[in-house]
């Protein structure tokens, strides 16, 4: 219930403040599963692209968090598991734990997810070089649509270090599906991720 | 009929105005349904008019927008409406910065303009703190700005920047709050009536556009600046003022003005309107884009609220203080 309140007035927020617009190009917004990776620059990102989705997609796609930020406080851990329902993962690698162990669990469970493949936030106009993640799970799981993102904006709304949001006009916009060509080499299709997320800037 | 209209009570007028209003647009609206179903040929000249009679949709769709907004600011009070221009400004301003891009240096300034600024301008105008409201942004917050900027301690364009944001503060937020104060002014045997006095603002400026944009359409005349707009053109411009200051003297029965001082002030209103939409015209021009929304096309998917309002903006307050001025209140 309380989750749900929280929900319903932080979406109203982020439309208040960005108008958190969604400009489907390359597909439309549809349940089947899918993986969303998108550029990152901005904690407000994994918000932004939740608010973003269509009602029905929202519940059933599962952003990413790192481990370390969100469980910091009583508060930030509530609000990812509660609201978000995010899958947690470990930035730093710990022992011979697999990271993607967790993102692999919620595919098996038939949820979508929300990745950011640079794994950390960037300052710099283009994405950073995206990290082996989304080779593997697009391998794991060739059922899977893969679905670049481009968010706007949003490190405008509130850069690093500020508390206070300013409004301004946000949007995501969902491009063509991708697959991993037969044969294709990791570094080949990861760099090919990044250009078509790139790509979506400037449609 | 005239007769009849005078012994209404104020508030009685302003309501068969909205209900006049309403009604004329309801039968445009029913019949540009009729014309959009009739419409099925498939040559190149039904389908130019097809797109002609959509982009008059989008019109048709913006003037019940604005005139509900009015009525339900004037039915619910003037804090109300006050309120409700504050919304308005508040989106017009985000489409602005928008598009008008910022550097992080610039973020507590931005703060300060929507966070703070914008409310205490409309509190201002919604306690009828005139003298206080009209110097409150040029004196004060105009000086603060840049002293906010520059403790952000980027020097990096700094005086393009500041300059970006008093624009869009003055244009946003100073012209629209002038809007709501018409509604507070206190003309001798007006009270109540100041719904009028709005109408009739937003009445000759959107009249005045809207005879402009035809004109220019029907004859063809080289543009006085080619940059900025393809169909911006002197005569044009005339007519569009000419006419809409005349219907303005007509409509000297609603205002408290007598028919030639009602054609003076329209005349004014007109003159700022069309020059303020210009004007903001070539900012857009400068911004690559062709209006502030066109959803689908701008990467941010902005509303489009500011080609509505800019007008507006821009007459508000040279009406006012005309308006003001001329009759000392």
């Amino acid at each position: 219930m309380l989750a749900k309140l929280m929900s319903l007035s932080l979406l109203g927020l982020i439309r208040f403040l960005t108008g958190a617009q969604a400009r489907w190009y390359g597909c439309p917004p549809k349940a089947e599963q899918r993986i969303y990776f998108a550029n990152h620059q901005s904690h407000a990102d994994l918000v932004m692209i939740w608010a973003a989705l269509p009602e029905e997609l929202r519940s059933i796609t599962r952003p990413i968090a790192a481990k370390d930020y969100w469980t910091q406080t009583p508060f930030k851990q509530w609000i990812t598991t509660a609201v978000f329902n995010a899958i947690y993962v470990d930035r730093a690698r710990t022992g011979d734990q697999d990271p993607l162990e967790p993102l692999i669990e919620a595919l098996n469970n038939g949820d979508s997810i929300i990745l950011f493949p640079e794994g950390t936030r960037g300052n710099a106009e283009e994405p950073q070089a995206f990290k082996a993640g989304l080779y593997n799970l697009a391998e794991k799981f060739p059922g899977v649509v893969l679905v670049p993102a481009w968010i706007n904006n949003v490190q405008r709304v509130m850069p690093k270090g500020e508390v206070v949001p300013v409004p301004i006009l946000c949007s995501v916009t969902f491009g063509a599906p991708l697959r991993v060509e037969p044969g294709e080499e990791r570094r080949a299709f990861l760099d090919r991720a990044r250009q078509a997320v790139i790509a979506l800037r400037d449609v | 009929m005239n007769q009849f209209l005078r012994s209404l009570s104020a508030t009685q007028q302003v309501g068969a105005l909205f209900l006049i209003v309403f009604g004329l647009l309801a039968i445009v609206s029913t019949v540009v349904l009729i014309l959009s179903l009739r419409e099925r040929g498939d040559d190149a000249g039904s389908e130019a008019r097809r797109l002609e009679l959509r982009n008059f949709n989008g019109l048709l769709k913006t003037s019940w927008l604005m005139v509900v907004v009015f009525w339900v600011g004037w039915a619910s009070g003037e804090r109300v409406a006050t309120v409700l221009f504050g919304i308005v400004s508040f989106f017009a301003l985000r489409e602005f910065i928008t598009l008008s891009p910022t550097r992080r240096g610039d973020h507590r300034s931005l703060v300060l303009a929507f966070f703070v600024v914008l409310p205490i301008q409309f509190w201002l105008v919604g306690t009828a703190h005139f003298d206080l409201f009209t110097v409150f942004i040029p004196v004060y917050v105009f000086l603060a700005i840049p002293v906010v900027s520059a403790l952000a301690d980027d020097p990096h364009r700094f005086l393009e920047r500041n300059a970006k944001l008093q624009w869009g503060i003055m244009v946003c937020i100073y012209g629209m709050s002038h809007v709501p104060a018409l509604l507070l002014l206190k003309f001798p045997g007006y009270a109540g009536k100041n719904a009028f006095l709005v109408f009739f603002l937003v009445f000759v400026v959107q009249s005045c556009m809207i005879v402009q944009h035809l004109a220019s359409r029907r004859m063809q005349r080289p543009p006085v600046a080619p940059n900025v707009s393809k169909s911006f053109n002197w005569k044009s411009w005339a007519i569009g003022v000419a006419v809409a200051s005349f219907l303005g003297g007509l409509l000297a029965g609603i205002t408290p003005f007598k028919p030639g001082q009602a054609l003076a002030m329209a005349l004014i209103a007109c003159i700022a309107g069309s020059m303020g939409h210009f004007v903001m015209k070539a900012l857009k021009r400068d911004r690559g884009i062709t209006n502030w929304g066109a959803q689908g096309q701008s990467v941010t998917g902005a509303g489009g609220l500011l080609d509505r309002v800019d007008a507006l903006c821009f007459a508000a307050p040279v009406f006012f203080h005309s308006v003001r001025w001329y009759f000392g209140l």
